[in-house]
């Protein structure tokens, strides 16, 4: 063993060794990291909070004008029944008004019913609108009031600090007056 | 070790087997040369242990008590409040505890600001130093979440949001810090387990930092190095006793807080329980994390690529890795602010600065507080990034003394008899 261990050793015997270096040392990384894993994956959600993924809503009680909100994964959703001049009013606004630009029909399926994940873009407060007498900001949609995030009638923002539009979650009619979340 | 002298027959035998006391001696004892002019500043030190083993013990009792659940949590506190045997005493002394861990802690870090003590050869401690502020922050965060009150919900999603900032995989580190869709059960829970685990973290890197502490000892207020043992005086009984009583005149201010004005430094509204569909009009987080909370609301416009959002959170961080680089910044060659007439100045400024952004960030974000915090953002980077390095060309420092006995023995600084003279004052 020590003959072999000498630095005295020829060239080809150093770049043999340097292999086994790197290769021993690259599998142990790999172990490392294989083992790793499993503990930062384990603080992903779980199975069970997974399974919670969906919710169905009954449209039928939500009067025109209402906003309602329910919750899904442990977020409120913003449930608008939009009357029809809400709707023309979000539809007029040019997009070069908007700091995360969409149209109002790319945020709907059908325009009459708005559904939105109620969680401010910013940093996840709940915006105020869904009850009557809240401010409604300055777009008549929603205000943040943690840091002054304004929404309009579309959920899209338009001042404050929230980089982007209230999230759509994904949904889908599943009868005329019958939504399912997730 | 053999140099441990005791007629203790006990101690013998077991310093023959285990050197502990010898190894005290040198650490904290008679063994320690420490220089002989230190001031009523340099007690922060012992005061932040003092702070840190009350936390410990503390929150054991309380863990004891506390359920981790998000049905439990704010209840099993209140019953802690009302039913536990001096529950109510372990909670008020674990919650101004926390405050005044950080009171301690921001005193002990200014003064190494004011007398250059970060500067070589200590730059090594003073970067461990800024790592254990930053493992007490998270510690002190997760732990107000535990008791599951309104502002531990919010206050625990607003900042867990910052990291949806980062591009691209933001919102997947989110989701997994969560684990779940929102600040929930198993947040609460992780938050619980961390927030045990941390503080044993910190008093493995205390040990950390004080060894390197010892590597060179304590700077002291002249910023000069002992040149000799006319320049210090063992750490027992001299020093063990001036930390003593800096511990009796701190617990005379902590008791005062925990039993006369428990809830001073706390939000009401964390009395109320969480709800995770109602936000709070006011989020505040705890006072010792306001003048970040500043920082971070201070960018309101978009750099370049670069969303608001995620400025806010970079400078925010950034407003403490920088202390890391503060010896490379600050070049000049004096330490202390007693010989440097414009940094002196400059560090009250800086004080000032720091008092005035925790005050924004308790004040909502709008005009005035809002370019109020723009302002004193700026000018705490500046500080660092141009203030300092162009102080440290551009000052004028007045003339060191010669040693640290010198100003005090009148040019006897030099002497080697004055040794064993312990001297009161420098
Ligand atoms: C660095 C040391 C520590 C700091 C800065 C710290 C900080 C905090 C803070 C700020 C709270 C919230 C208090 C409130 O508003 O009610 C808290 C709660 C709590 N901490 Fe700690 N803590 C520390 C160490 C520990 C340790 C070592 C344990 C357990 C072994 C612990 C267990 C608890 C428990 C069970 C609670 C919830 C009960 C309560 O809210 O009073 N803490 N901690
Ligand atoms: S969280 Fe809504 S504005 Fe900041």
């Amino acid at each position: 063993m020590t003959d072999t261990a000498s630095p005295t050793h020829g060239d080809e015997g150093e770049t043999r060794r340097d292999f086994l270096y790197l290769l021993a040392g690259g599998m142990g990384a790999v172990g490392t990291v294989a083992a790793v894993w499993p503990l930062i994956d384990s603080m992903n959600p779980a199975a069970d909070v997974l399974a919670l993924a969906s919710t169905e809503v009954d449209l039928d009680p939500i009067e025109l004008g209402q906003r309602v909100t329910v919750t899904w994964r442990g977020n409120p959703i913003f449930i608008d029944r939009r009357t029809k001049a809400v709707i023309d009013g979000a539809r007029a606004v040019p997009l070069e008004d908007l700091p995360d630009p969409e149209t109002d029909d790319a945020r709907v399926q059908q325009a009459e019913w708005l559904i939105m994940i109620g969680v401010c873009t910013h940093l996840g407060c709940i915006p105020k609108g869904q009850k009557s007498g809240d401010p409604l900001g300055e777009y008549g949609g929603w205000f943040c009031p943690c840091h002054g995030s304004h929404y309009d009638t579309a959920g899209r923002i338009r001042k404050g600090p929230a980089p982007k539009n209230l999230v759509v979650p994904p949904y889908s009619f599943v009868e005329d007056t019958k939504i399912q979340i997730g | 070790m053999s140099d441990f002298q005791t007629t203790n027959p006990v101690i013998k035998w077991i310093e023959y087997r285990l050197p502990v006391f010898s190894f005290l001696d040198h650490a904290v004892g008679t063994k320690y040369p420490t220089a002989k002019n230190l001031s009523y500043w340099w007690n922060f030190g012992s005061l932040a242990g003092l702070a840190l083993v009350i936390m410990i013990v503390t929150g054991i009792f309380l863990a004891m008590q506390y359920t981790a659940h998000v049905d439990y949590a704010f209840d099993s506190v209140e019953r802690i409040m009302r039913d536990v045997n001096y529950g109510w005493m372990l909670r008020y002394i674990h919650m101004n505890g926390g405050s005044f861990f950080f009171i301690v802690v921001y005193i002990h870090i200014f003064r190494g600001l004011y007398y250059g003590s970060y500067k070589a050869p200590r730059e090594l401690l003073w970067m461990i130093g800024v790592v254990i502020l930053l493992v007490m922050m998270a510690t002190a965060f997760m732990g107000y979440v535990l008791p599951w009150g309104q502002m531990s919900f919010w206050g625990a999603k607003v900042i867990t949001n910052l990291f949806s900032a980062i591009p691209l995989i933001g919102e997947d580190i989110v989701i997994w810090l969560w684990g779940g869709f929102s600040v929930d059960n198993p947040t609460l829970n992780r938050f619980f387990s961390l927030h045990y685990l941390l503080p044993f973290v910190l008093v493995g890197m205390v040990v950390i930092h004080i060894w390197a502490l010892h590597q060179f000892g304590s700077n002291n207020p002249l910023g000069i190095e002992t040149k000799g043992p006319q320049d210090s005086i063992p750490f027992h009984p001299y020093y063990t006793v001036k930390d003593l009583f800096g511990m009796g005149v701190f617990m005379i201010a902590f008791t005062a807080v925990v039993f006369f004005m428990p809830n001073a430094m706390g939000e009401a509204i964390n009395y109320q329980e969480a709800d995770p569909l109602v936000t709070p009009a006011h989020i505040v987080p705890e006072w010792y994390f306001l003048p970040y909370y500043a920082i971070l609301r201070s960018v309101t416009f978009d750099i370049w690529f670069l969303s608001a959002k995620l400025i806010g959170v970079i400078l925010m961080f950034a407003s403490i890795l920088i202390l890391l680089v503060l010896p490379w910044l600050d070049r000049s060659p004096v330490r202390s602010s007693k010989f440097r007439p414009v940094h002196k100045q400059l560090f009250w400024i800086f004080v000032a600065d720091c008092i005035l952004l925790g005050w924004v960030g308790a004040n909502p974000a709008e005009p005035p507080y809002l370019y109020i915090g723009q302002a004193g953002t700026a000018y705490y980077f500046a500080h660092f990034l141009i203030i300092l390095p162009l102080l440290s060309v551009l000052e004028r420092p007045r003339p060191l003394p010669n040693s640290i006995s010198e100003p005090v023995l009148k040019g006897g600084g030099t002497a080697m008899g004055a040794t064993a003279k312990p001297m009161e004052k420098a």
